[in-house]
């Protein structure tokens, strides 16, 4: 309570103090109230959007083109009837008298619909105004377009589940390695050419990736790597990104420790695998989330250079239903919540590491 | 917690393994070449890859810009020397776009000029105070963390068509207001609302990202100079102003930059929401980059080169004075 | 059944390619081709492969923004497919395979004579054959005809003119109390229908853009009929620059009385309006000029850096003849191009009666349509003229532009794209 009252008396902006206040106190009190707030309003804004992403992917199309949308997945619930081939849509239908009686439908022309009631077959079809007729829907998951997306693929969706797993962990691995060593030689060496080469890796950030997608593909081509896995991986290793975010990180390491391995004569690449690359662990837990996210997602490059099925990814490979007029709401919604999946399962267990990294390591 | 602990023991566990192979071979290259040319060791790698990926395309771009034609082999496009620039920039009044040759390339630039600086003040901004909310000692961190960083794993297609649902005539936010008693309002078809809209979605899209960067930066400061702070029963404002912002300036650089040059290059989001509408009013530069050098056949590879090197030439201005001041600041 | 036979048919593939690739037994061939094209000509395929010993064909299925963005690419370093299904018949052109060597030319000519010209791009003149329509579409308005029931307005009658049908229609909205009288895909492609319709002529024989009268009327009332509320500004108004933009689901929840799409969009009317309301497919709709909807769709053409420039011959004349289309037609429920078929009708058993008779629509619009439809279509900057309506239409109805600003600007960007791609 003693830096509260403090707060209070000195700060000049005194109402958003909670926000400045560490983590580490004991009790509960307004300013935790505000946190969870804040953090309770993100959810409501960032998580439902996602919400209804996963949701809709049950709807069935007709489901997913209705206005105004419907929050869970509905169907139509139809009943066998004796005499038709088809199962017909069941419908609640306010008689003139008031009462609400069960029908089912057999086809509707204009105003008025044909019904049958499936109790009383023998009664016949009789003609029912349109208006008067509420279909009866029920709450019902589907996972058409689950099953549709993957069938689509026949037997071979691990190939492309294999293809896109080796793309991103061989390009993961081999970016947070050549990264971080770039990083440590612009960070904690002074050297002639050091901003030259910083200026270098940093220009390439300016260009949009979409700009140089071209020229891109016309050296994967000379190196004869078009329709290999490899053609994929190379050309994005060296993100400019990542060496940028571990550098800045590791400039906040303090030199002290490097000098003191020096005296201990531990060679460059011992300080830099032993000391530098353990202290930078959040930082390359969040190049590796960056990197795992964009190889996963990948598509324009990919797109281009990989020419075959044998060698296509996930994601090529569930684009294959997009066509020229229309988007399949259906599909995209199914694929997304496929590839999301096992983005967020890596999430959950690297995001630990940008907590615990330091706090266990600890610079003493 | 203690799983997380076998798992990273396991890791380092395993990454000791080939390091007991590597560290005298690493030795023996320091013996062979010198400690002073060991940071060019430590380069080369990245370096390699960047000029063969990123410098060399950079430069066919600059030879496209200065052809002709819609061939893609250098080889096989004509010299046109100029004239893709002279074509942006002619104009007779460079205040007016309609007077410009090429109007949309200078509307586009117009709608960057405002774009960048608003929507990465609001990014930072919102991420900042998401990632000091995330740093406290709460229930749910974790979930928290997830929930804010989620948006990030969605491709920008599944975000742009998720807010067009959300909000087009008959969208689910203008059931929320006709339900609440408000008036609905078709968001996308008024040039402010469509605006206003184009920075809400990539800041909900992208600002998970830069909030985990910060929370990184944060996680960094040690605890002990907190500790010391404590003794001193600093106030909290004292503690954030003179220790966590100065402490979090590196990280806090990283995240203007990043977040500056990818708000430059805003694209796939808003092409998808907006397409640069209503009219031209939320047309950004790469998107008429996109259109002119992709989308329409014959593709016109030139004029979209040069005009990206333009966008190029001023980020790479840009972030060479926000470098350069915030060393002036360290240093002094 | 089907996939059993697919994984088969691929298994074998795979295996043939493994075991002879580069060999003179195995002549095989690579198409590109999207979603269902694929499993439909498979199934002839197999036949073909039966019938020609030691020439097979391998399918990849795959994604439309592949055929539009990575094939071009592919095609220029010499790395593409053998044949491919393509939309964009006169912007590849320069890649085709001539197969008039191992096809019979005065069939193809007879059957296929209009889109052949289209494949031949800046040639129009010459006797190749490049390859064949394979499942055409056609632009077509969609009405409900359970909303003109309710508020008792008789249907405008074939050869009624767009005007009439804007009148017709807002009576609809107003006696119904629907939001929109009338919608159109925000595509530069369905405007050309409107266009043309009203006498524009957007490309002449020598291939420059054509900025008339005709186009100015067609403007103008575009630009009326969305600031009267007959249109929503959805679509053209609040979408910017090429991007194509529809909103059928609008048709679909009956919250417009017509909407002009096209014919790709009939099989939702089956899954997903069902019973909720009648609908027809409605004739074209008149200008002053003609009665014109344009035409569009794939064609299957081969590549001339093929190494087996006999098996792409051979197989695109043997999926040509009529009784192979008919199947791929029927299946695909699409609209037949070919001659022999247009005549003859097709059968559709997998078809509705109502979505039957929409097919008819379609198919009896292609009669009457302009010449000037035909030559937009195959005109080689048609996609520069298409996005530069999208693109100035919409700022016009945004007041960032005058009528005769946007049709100034419309002129000039195609001419850029003309002079850029001559590299002058």
């Amino acid at each position: 309570m003693v830096d509260v009252t403090l707060a209070r008396k000195s700060a000049p902006s005194g109402t958003f103090s909670w926000l400045f206040a560490r983590r580490g106190r004991q009790g509960f009190d307004w300013s935790d109230a505000l946190t969870y707030g804040f953090l309770l309003l993100g959810v409501l804004v960032m998580f439902t959007p996602v919400l209804w992403v996963v949701i809709s992917s049950f709807k069935t199309p007709a489901n997913l083109s209705e206005f105004p949308p419907t929050v869970l997945p509905y169907s139509a619930e139809r009943v066998e009837v004796e005499g038709y081939a088809q199962p017909l849509p069941l419908f609640e239908v306010a008689g003139e008298d008031g009462e609400v009686r069960l029908l089912a439908q057999i086809r509707r022309v204009g105003l008025n619909a044909q019904m049958i009631d499936p109790q009383d077959v023998e009664a016949g079809p009789f003609t029912v105004p349109v208006a008067s007729a509420v279909p009866l829907r029920q709450v019902n998951f589907v996972l058409e377009n689950y099953t549709n997306l993957l069938v689509g693929q026949g037997g071979d969706i691990w190939r492309y589940v294999y293809n896109s797993l080796f793309i991103t962990v061989v390009a993961t691995v081999i970016t947070l390695i050549m990264n971080s060593m770039a990083a440590f030689a612009l960070s904690k060496y002074k050297f002639r050419g050091r901003n030259v080469a910083l200026l270098a890796i940093l220009a390439t950030l300016m260009i949009p990736a979409t700009v140089v997608l071209v020229p891109t593909y016309l050296i994967v081509a000379q190196l004869g790597l078009v329709g290999n896995l490899w053609g994929v991986i190379l050309p994005t290793v060296a993100t400019p990104t990542g060496v940028f975010l571990l550098r800045q990180y590791m400039l906040t390491i303090p030199d002290e420790l490097i000098e003191a391995a020096r005296m201990d004569h531990a060679s460059e690449w011992r300080i830099f695998w032993r000391i530098i690359l353990p202290l930078s662990s959040p930082a390359l837990a969040v190049v590796a989330i960056f990197s795992i996210l964009s190889r996963w997602n990948d598509f324009l490059l990919p797109l281009i250079v990989l020419n075959r099925r044998e060698v296509f990814t996930l994601q090529l490979a569930l684009a294959s239903y997009q066509n020229e007029n229309e988007i399949r709401y259906d599909l995209l919604l199914s694929m997304t919540t496929l590839t999301a999946l096992p983005l967020a399962l890596s999430f959950i267990f690297l995001q630990r590491y940008i907590t615990s990294g330091i706090a266990s390591t600890g610079i003493k | 917690m203690s799983t997380t602990n076998w798992v990273s023991r396991a890791g380092f566990g395993l990454m000791s393994l080939p390091a007991r192979v590597i560290e005298p071979v690493m030795s023996g290259v320091q013996r062979l070449i010198g400690i002073k040319r060991m940071p060019w060791f430590f380069l080369i790698p990245n370096l390699t890859a960047v000029m063969l990926f990123a410098l060399l395309p950079v430069l066919i771009n600059v030879f496209y810009s200065l052809t002709g034609s819609d061939r893609l082999y250098p080889q096989d496009r004509p010299w046109v020397g100029g004239r893709n620039y002279e074509t942006l920039f002619d104009c007779t009044n460079y205040l007016d776009p309609s007077t410009c040759s090429r109007d949309l390339f200078w509307r586009a630039l117009g709608n960057t000029l405002t774009f960048v600086p608003i929507q990465v003040v609001c990014m930072i901004g919102i991420a900042l105070i998401t990632a000091l909310c995330l740093n406290r000692e709460i229930r749910g961190r974790g979930f928290f963390r997830g929930v804010f960083f989620f948006p990030v794993m969605l491709s920008p297609v599944v975000v742009a068509l998720t807010w067009q649902w959300i909000l087009q005539r008959n969208g689910a936010l203008n059931g929320i207001f006709s339900a609440i008693g408000l008036n609905p309002v078709n968001w996308l078809v008024f040039p402010n609302t469509a605006f206003f809209w184009s920075v809400f979605v990539t800041v909900w899209a992208h600002m998970g990202f830069y909030t985990i960067i910060l929370l990184a930066g944060l996680q960094a400061i040690p605890r002990d100079v907190y500790e010391a702070a404590k003794m001193d029963s600093a106030s909290n404002w004292r503690v954030f102003t003179k220790i966590t912002l100065p402490l979090l300036r590196p990280v806090l650089l990283v995240v203007f930059i990043l977040s500056m040059i990818r708000s430059v290059q805003t694209f796939d989001e808003l092409y998808i929401l907006t397409g640069g509408g209503p009219g031209s009013a939320t047309m950004l530069m790469v998107q008429y980059i996109y259109e002119i050098g992709f989308a329409i056949q014959p593709r016109n590879f030139g004029l979209a080169a040069a005009a990206s090197l333009l966008l190029g030439a001023a980020l790479l201005v840009f972030t060479a004075i926000q470098l350069h001041l915030s060393r002036r600041a360290q240093n002094g | 059944m089907r996939l059993k036979s697919l994984a088969a048919s691929s298994a074998l593939g795979l295996l043939a390619g493994a075991l002879f690739s580069g060999s003179a037994f195995a002549q095989q061939i690579t198409v590109y081709c999207g979603d269902n094209d694929c499993d439909t000509m498979r199934m002839i395929a197999d036949r073909f492969e039966a019938e020609h010993p030691g020439m097979s064909i391998n399918f990849e299925l795959v994604s439309y923004q592949a055929i539009l963005e990575a094939l071009p690419v592919q095609l220029e370093s010499g790395e593409g497919p053998d044949a491919a299904v393509v939309t964009d018949l006169g912007g590849l052109s320069r890649y085709y395979l001539d197969i008039s060597e191992y096809v019979d030319s005065d069939f193809f000519e007879d059957e296929f004579g209009g889109t052949l010209i289209w494949l031949r791009g800046a040639n129009p003149g010459s006797d190749a054959i490049n390859g064949m329509p394979f499942t055409l579409t056609v632009n077509g308005g969609y009405v409900n005809l359970t909303l003109f029931e309710q508020a008792g307005v008789p249907l405008p009658e074939e050869g009624a003119t767009w005007d009439e049908w804007a009148e017709a229609t807002s009576q609809v909205a107003a006696a119904t109390g629907t939001e929109f009288a009338m919608s159109m895909d925000r595509s530069g492609h369905r405007f050309a229908s409107l266009a043309i319709s009203h006498g524009a002529e957007l490309v002449d024989e020598e291939g420059n853009p054509v900025v008339d009268e005709g186009l100015r009327l067609a403007v103008e009332k575009f630009v009326d009929w969305h600031q009267t509320g007959v249109m929503p500004m959805d679509l053209w108004g609040a979408v910017g620059g090429a991007t194509h933009r529809e909103l059928f689901s609008d048709f679909l929840n009956a919250n417009v009385v017509m909407y002009f799409g096209g014919s790709w969009a009939l099989w939702q009317m089956d899954a997903e309006v069902g019973d909720l309301f009648d609908w027809k497919v409605i004739d074209a709709p008149c200008g002053p000029g003609s009665c014109t909807v344009m035409p569009g769709g794939g064609a299957l053409v081969g590549f001339a850096h093929t190494r087996h420039p006999e098996v792409v011959g051979a197989w695109i004349g043997y999926l040509a003849q009529p009784e192979n289309m008919r199947e791929v037609v029927s299946t695909l429920v699409e609209i037949p191009a070919g001659r022999t078929l247009v005549e003859d009708g097709v059968d559709y058993p997998t078809a509705s009666e109502r979505t039957q008779e929409a097919l008819a629509t379609f198919t009896n619009q292609i009669p009457k349509m302009a010449p000037a439809a035909y030559r937009f279509q195959g005109w080689r900057f048609q996609r520069a003229m298409m996005n530069a309506l999208t693109t100035r239409i919409s700022q016009v109805l945004n007041n960032e532009l005058s009528i005769d600003a946007a049709l100034d600007r419309i002129a000039q960007d195609v001419n850029l794209a003309i002079e850029a791609a001559a590299g002058t």
